[in-house]
């Protein structure tokens, strides 16, 4: 049974969704990628300026749900200045501990506060929506254009 | 309708067919408003599947077995039981299919491509499921024929004035919903079908929204084609139904071919069955064939027209609590709509509304529909949609409401994005 989700859309989810966190576009940037979750219609577009193996700079754009901009906001909080080997370990992290794969109470992981969104395992139909970001960090680190969480 | 007062529906009596609106959910009492995803099957049709397959089950049309033949003649009641229920002129018109989505296909694939050629227009409306829109859209690839659409306005109301001249000589099919699945809209179908039989174009209805609610009458609306789903009429997945006019069916060609569709095979000729059996290549779904016939019998044994005025109560009701609810925005507010009620929250994605109303035992569909030309129409990422049936009552509604008021409060007085502040 799906746990309250109060749990998930605690105050730091909601406010993050009011006031999303580096929410623009990097012009001009060294890397980017778009998102798309094409079961529920969340888009995201992610751009980068990495230098010397660093994120130096990150911003994303697009609409989708609350659990998707909260994420993508705290996802760019988090990654800006990281290495990008730290930001992808970041990223299997997160998506291992939203699919109950990764508990961060005895795992070891860099996910800080990130660990807000561990409710999501308990929402199957919205891991989607939490890890999309991710997925679209992921595609734009490896060069790739397009990101699908299908 | 007669003039007469309808006796109202036993709703209490009604939803002890239905296990699942009596076993708590997430801990809650359930409240099932998603019956435009897919309605719930009664004991009655699970009983009538589940004795089939126990006592009466092989394939059918086939071989001499008093086992096959009584098979057949479930199989076959059942298709008369879809006649009589759009009072159809002939079973030879009924062909089983998966679903609206195939029947559609179906269409689309042997009428289609026998008819339309280069140059040939393909006219739509703008409030279609993608099932009325993807299978014309192939076709007008492969034919070099293009795609027009009747626009709607911001009620969900479909704009007649412009129909007639979208019904040029190039438009050889119209292809339209009874019932909009996102917005509720009853389209003017008999009006539509003689405007554009008036023009010599053939028009394609998707029934699937339509058949809980209306009786569909096919020789009164003078409809060419008519599909529908079992599973969004009580009945199960896995069956649908396509109407036919006799002339048009006969003169198509066969859309998949194999067993059962044929008279004669010989390596230098085959020669296939009239209709319906040549669009029934394979063994089809029997026991959902037979379960549709047993969900007719089901909804006729409530009556049609009672299920609607009940609907209408639920709807109305519905309509205005939820306008009560600052705000909050109902999309499709034609006159005369369908228990279908979608809305937006300001500031609050569908998506997070719909797991907000699961946990309160409330169950919605939130998400685009299969309609993002709609939902592009209204500018918007996605709705969610409450959808009410004959098992429904207003306690239902109550928990809607108060499931959204919830949502609210978890989200904060002013919910609205202002990524501005600090770009």
């Amino acid at each position: 049974m799906a746990s309250d989700p109060r749990e998930l859309y605690q105050q730091v989810i909601i406010e993050h969704n009011k006031k999303p966190r580096n929410f623009g576009r990097l012009e001009p940037c060294t890397h980017h990628a778009d998102g798309q979750n094409p079961l529920c219609g969340d888009e995201l577009q992610l751009t980068l300026n990495i230098a010397e193996g660093r994120i130096e700079d990150i911003r994303f754009e697009g609409h989708g749900c609350a659990i998707d901009v909260a994420s993508a906001s705290l996802m760019t909080g988090a990654v800006k200045g990281k290495k990008v080997e730290e930001a992808e370990s970041m990223a299997e992290q997160f998506r291992r501990m939203v699919r109950g794969e990764l508990d961060p109470a005895t795992d070891a992981n860099l996910l800080g506060k990130l660990t807000l969104f561990q409710g999501v395992k308990d929402l199957p139909s919205r891991v989607k929506c939490a890890v999309l970001p991710w997925a679209t960090l992921h595609s734009a680190l490896k060069g790739e254009e397009i990101a699908s969480t299908e | 309708m007669s003039g007469h007062a309808l006796a109202p529906l036993d709703v209490a009596l009604i939803r002890r067919d239905f296990p699942l609106l009596y076993t708590p959910f997430h801990g809650k009492p359930m409240h099932y408003l998603d019956s435009a995803v897919s309605g719930q099957m009664p004991n009655a049709v699970i009983e009538r599947m589940a004795h089939y397959q126990r006592f009466e089950h092989t394939n059918v049309h086939r071989g001499v077995s008093t086992l096959s033949q009584e098979a057949t003649d479930r199989f076959e009641e059942a298709r008369e039981k879809v006649r009589a229920f759009l009072n159809a002129p002939s079973v030879k018109q009924i062909i089983w299919t998966r679903g609206t989505t195939e029947s559609l296909n179906l269409v689309a694939q042997s009428w289609g491509r026998a008819n339309i050629t280069k140059g040939d227009e393909i006219l739509l409306s703008a409030m279609e499921h993608h099932s009325n829109i993807v299978p014309w859209q192939m076709l007008a690839a492969e034919k070099d024929a293009s795609i027009k659409v009747i626009p709607m306005d911001d009620r969900g109301v479909l704009e007649m004035d412009a129909l007639d001249a979208l019904l040029t000589p190039r438009v050889k099919v119209l292809g339209i919903t009874h019932v909009s699945n996102v917005l509720g809209t009853v389209n003017p179908l008999k009006e539509i079908i003689a405007a554009a039989h008036a023009k010599g174009v053939v028009v394609v209805v998707d029934g699937a929204q339509a058949v809980p609610h209306i009786a569909v009458d096919v020789m009164d609306l003078d409809a060419d084609f008519y599909a529908f789903s079992g599973h969004k009429l009580s009945g199960p997945t896995g069956i649908g139904v396509l109407y036919g006019k006799k002339g048009l069916l006969e003169k198509m060609p066969p859309w998949q071919g194999g067993g059962s569709m044929i008279l004669s095979v010989s390596w230098e000729k085959t020669t296939f069955m009239g209709p319906p059996g040549k669009f029934e290549a394979g063994t089809p779904p029997i026991a959902e064939a037979i379960g549709l016939g047993a969900a007719i019998d089901y909804l006729n044994a409530i009556g049609l027209d009672r299920i609607a005025a009940h609907e209408h109560t639920l709807l109305e009701y519905a309509t205005k609590e939820l306008n009560k609810i600052d705000g909050l925005r109902i999309i499709g507010t034609a006159p005369g709509k369908a228990s279908v009620l979608s809305f937006v929250l300001d500031g609050i994605h569908p998506h997070d509304v719909g797991s907000i109303l699961d946990h309160e035992g409330v169950v919605v569909r939130a998400g685009h529909h299969c309609a993002q030309p709609v939902m592009k129409r209204f500018r918007i990422p996605a709705t969610t949609r409450a959808s009410f049936a004959y098992f429904n009552d207003l306690e239902d509604v109550d928990a809607l409401a108060a499931a959204i008021r919830q949502v609210k409060e978890i989200f904060g007085s002013d919910s609205a994005h202002s990524a501005e502040e600090q770009a």
